[in-house]
């Protein structure tokens, strides 16, 4: 019973403790920090976006830096911030221009001179759409040449433009009304919620509620399949082939219009909605089900009563989520919207939303000039809602139904 | 019989006052059934007419020829190439990258960690910030930051790099697909069990030994599925290529990465909405447009396979 330790036991405290080996260390660190990154793109997205919009922001400052520079004509400043400026560089697209830039220190504005803009010529982002509007190529560079003769009150209206209702960006007088662009976004965004949300709901109340296995096996595939269809094919379906079909029933001017975007932006939010309210229903613990079926309630009434209230939390969070898709979608809102930012209630007008009149504009504007701020400017605004519509379903909702779930 | 259950109020019987009811019943399960039958329809219809109207243009020849006569007539091979490249490219920046991050968050978080947490909801932010947002990051980071500071640090201020290419379009797709592929690896991951980790551990083997020669092998099929999707989801954008490369014609492939180069769903679009003359294009835009939907839906096709029999393994 006594019998003695042995001198040296296999396992010492030493040799039990955790050997640090290099690799190891470095493995892992390599790998958290990879993962970092992720945070890190969010973040950087935000900041980049953001900062080429920051010349709205400092406007004043803008106009100060402008009178200091415009002695000098035929330069291109660009500072960027204090750490940069050393280095700035000239930045008008396509045509390196060797010339002296003048440094200006300690404001921390970006921008571009326009008086550049009259050695220059001014050279449109993507020189592929220049030829293929021509109209608003050449209106533009009338535009540029006469913004600089009346610049300085321009870039202080600039702000008081945005609560307008009109956007005429390029132009001799240009007005950024966000308020027309976001009036039509929030348009189809109401149609598109509304043929989506009930249709998709439902179809998830059927699969998770009522499909036999065997089906449920066959639906959710094909659904999910919808979720593959690129935006620009529905966008190209939308147009070429739902438009003639509306206008032939309803008979209305415009053939491209908030409806037609709406219905089309419906279908690219379905698999979206329907995805994730499947997966709220399906998450419903089976007691739920089998306490209904059994004080005598029907498989529709539970699945309507029970079920369905049980589940809504995820059902919102799946809606958000849709509309997050709709309020960001980009190829539709271009091709089947009819992009003119037109202010009325007739869901038969032609629309232009947000992530459209970025993507239409932005190739054909000049760095650093007002509109490109702007455009940047409805970029960030973009990101910070779909950001936040992202945080609540993921927070809010996921509390809610945690509570929900274990009765508390 | 049916008079004496009737006394005793059956509540399962069905008796003539409970017909009202099934009626509702019945119906309400038909209005949800004639929602998923809806949307079948649509997805068909949409598929139906793309092919009908496209099969005609649709043949070898379409694919492997280049545009002629302004892009009225010819081929698409161009924007093939150039959506293989962008795709090819996007998959080199993203896979590893969402591999790795995958690994971190099955294999090295730990449960309650903040950190984890948040790397999380970034991925999902990233999942649903909207696509022309990516767009705008890739103009003004990589083109306008990344692009300019290596023509003026490398190239003297010569514009190399500062200007829309394969490069810049390729890494912000990759962004825009790295949620796909770090959900999809993190789903095998999880499928590989709990006791060929520990019987790895108990062997003498490390953490890093066992993800290396354990758990990484048993990814393979999960970062397959994972590249496939990303590489179905990449080729389909158009937004975020808008303005960081992809061009409307060029006469010749891209024979570098700072070239810009052509894609097939930017093709459709300037195709449908900017050619000079869009009624008489309209075969070569179905054409173009079924060869897009082809490749999507069929990636698609072969990633739900492989995934079905990963589940199917794991049970």
């Amino acid at each position: 019973m006594n019998s003695p330790l042995p001198k040296e036991p296999t396992f010492t405290k030493e040799s039990l403790k955790k050997q640090f080996r290099l690799s190891e260390f470095l493995a892992e660190k390599v790998i958290s920090s990879v993962a970092f990154l992720s945070i890190a793109i969010i973040f950087l997205i935000f900041i980049f976006v953001f900062k080429e919009s920051l010349p709205l922001f400092s406007a004043a400052e803008k106009v100060q830096v402008q009178t200091e520079t415009q002695t000098i004509t035929g330069a291109t400043v660009e500072t960027y911030g204090s750490e940069t400026s050393t280095e700035s560089e000239p930045e008008t697209y396509g045509e390196p221009a060797e010339s002296l830039e003048p440094e200006t220190y300690g404001t921390p504005t970006e921008e571009l001179n326009p008086v550049a803009e009259e050695s220059s010529e001014p050279e449109t982002y993507g020189t592929v759409t220049e030829d293929l509007n021509p109209d608003s190529a050449s209106e533009e560079v009338v535009a540029v040449d006469e913004k600089v003769t009346q610049n300085n009150e321009g870039e202080d209206r600039t702000w008081s433009t945005f609560f307008t209702t009109e956007w005429v960006p390029v132009s001799d007088n240009p007005r950024f009304g966000l308020i027309a662009l976001l009036i039509g976004t929030l348009k189809v965004t109401l149609i598109a919620m509304l043929i989506a949300g009930p249709l998709a709901i439902l179809a998830a109340v059927y699969t998770s509620c009522f499909a036999s296995n065997r089906r449920k096996e066959i639906i959710k595939p094909i659904i999910e399949m919808l979720a593959a269809f690129p935006s620009v094919v529905i966008g190209f379906f939308a147009m070429m082939v739902l438009a003639t079909f509306f206008q032939d029933i309803f008979g209305y001017d415009s053939r491209l219009n908030a409806f037609i975007g709406g219905v089309a932006m419906a279908l690219a939010a379905i698999p979206i909605i329907y995805t994730i309210s499947e997966d709220a229903l399906s998450a419903v613990p089976k007691t739920y089900t089998e306490a209904s079926l059994a004080l005598g309630a029907s498989k529709a009434q539970t699945a309507f009563s029970v079920i369905l209230p049980a589940a809504t939390p995820g059902i919102f969070a799946a809606l958000l989520l849709g509309v997050g898709r709709v309020f960001g979608e980009t190829m539709i809102a271009l091709m089947a919207t009819g992009n003119a930012a037109l202010l009325s209630a007739n869901p038969f007008e032609s629309v232009r939303t947000f992530a459209a009149t970025i993507g239409s504009e932005m190739a054909e504007t000049v760095f650093g000039e007002t509109h490109y701020s702007v455009l940047f400017f409805i970029g960030s605004l973009l990101f910070i809602f779909s950001f936040i519509l992202n945080a609540v379903a993921e927070f809010y909702v996921k509390g809610k139904l945690i509570k929900k779930f274990q009765g508390k | 019989m049916e008079n004496t259950m009737d006394i005793i109020e059956n509540p399962f019987s069905k008796s003539n006052n409970n017909k009202g009811k099934e009626i509702k019943e019945k119906a309400v399960i038909g209005i949800t059934q004639i929602a998923v039958l809806l949307i079948i329809a649509i997805l068909f219809v949409i598929l139906g007419i793309i092919i009908y109207q496209g099969r005609d243009k649709f043949s070898w020849e379409f694919i492997s020829s280049f545009p002629t006569d302004g892009m009225t007539k010819g081929g698409i091979f161009p924007a093939l190439i150039g959506t293989f490249i962008l795709v090819i490219v996007m998959s080199i920046a993203a896979v590893p990258f969402g591999t790795i991050t995958a690994i971190y968050l099955t294999e090295y978080a730990h449960e309650k960690s903040k950190f984890a947490a948040a790397v999380r909801f970034s991925i999902r932010t990233l999942a649903v910030v909207p696509s022309i947002i990516f767009g705008l990051f890739g103009l003004g980071f990589f083109i306008q930051f990344m692009g300019k500071g290596m023509d003026s640090t490398f190239n003297g201020g010569e514009l190399h790099w500062g200007q829309p290419n394969i490069l810049w379009a390729s890494l912000t797709m990759a962004l825009l697909t790295l949620p796909v592929i770090i959900v999809s690896v993190e789903e095998a991951l999880k499928t590989i069990p709990r006791e060929l980790r520990e019987a790895s551990l108990a062997l003498g083997a490390t953490k890093w030994q066992t993800i290396k020669q354990v758990v990484f092998p048993g990814s393979i099929s999960g970062i397959m599925t994972g590249t496939i999707l990303a590489v179905s989801r990449g080729a389909g954008e158009v937004a975020p290529i808008l303005f960081t490369g992809a061009a409307y014609y060029l006469a010749t492939l891209p024979g570098s990465l700072s070239d810009q180069f052509m894609n097939l769903g930017y093709h459709v679009y300037i195709m449908s909405t900017q050619s000079s003359d869009v009624e008489k294009t309209m075969p070569i835009q179905f054409a173009t447009t079924l060869v897009l939907l082809i490749l999507t839906l069929s990636l698609n096709l072969v990633a739900v396979v492989i995934r079905s029999r990963i589940r199917r393994k794991a049970k």
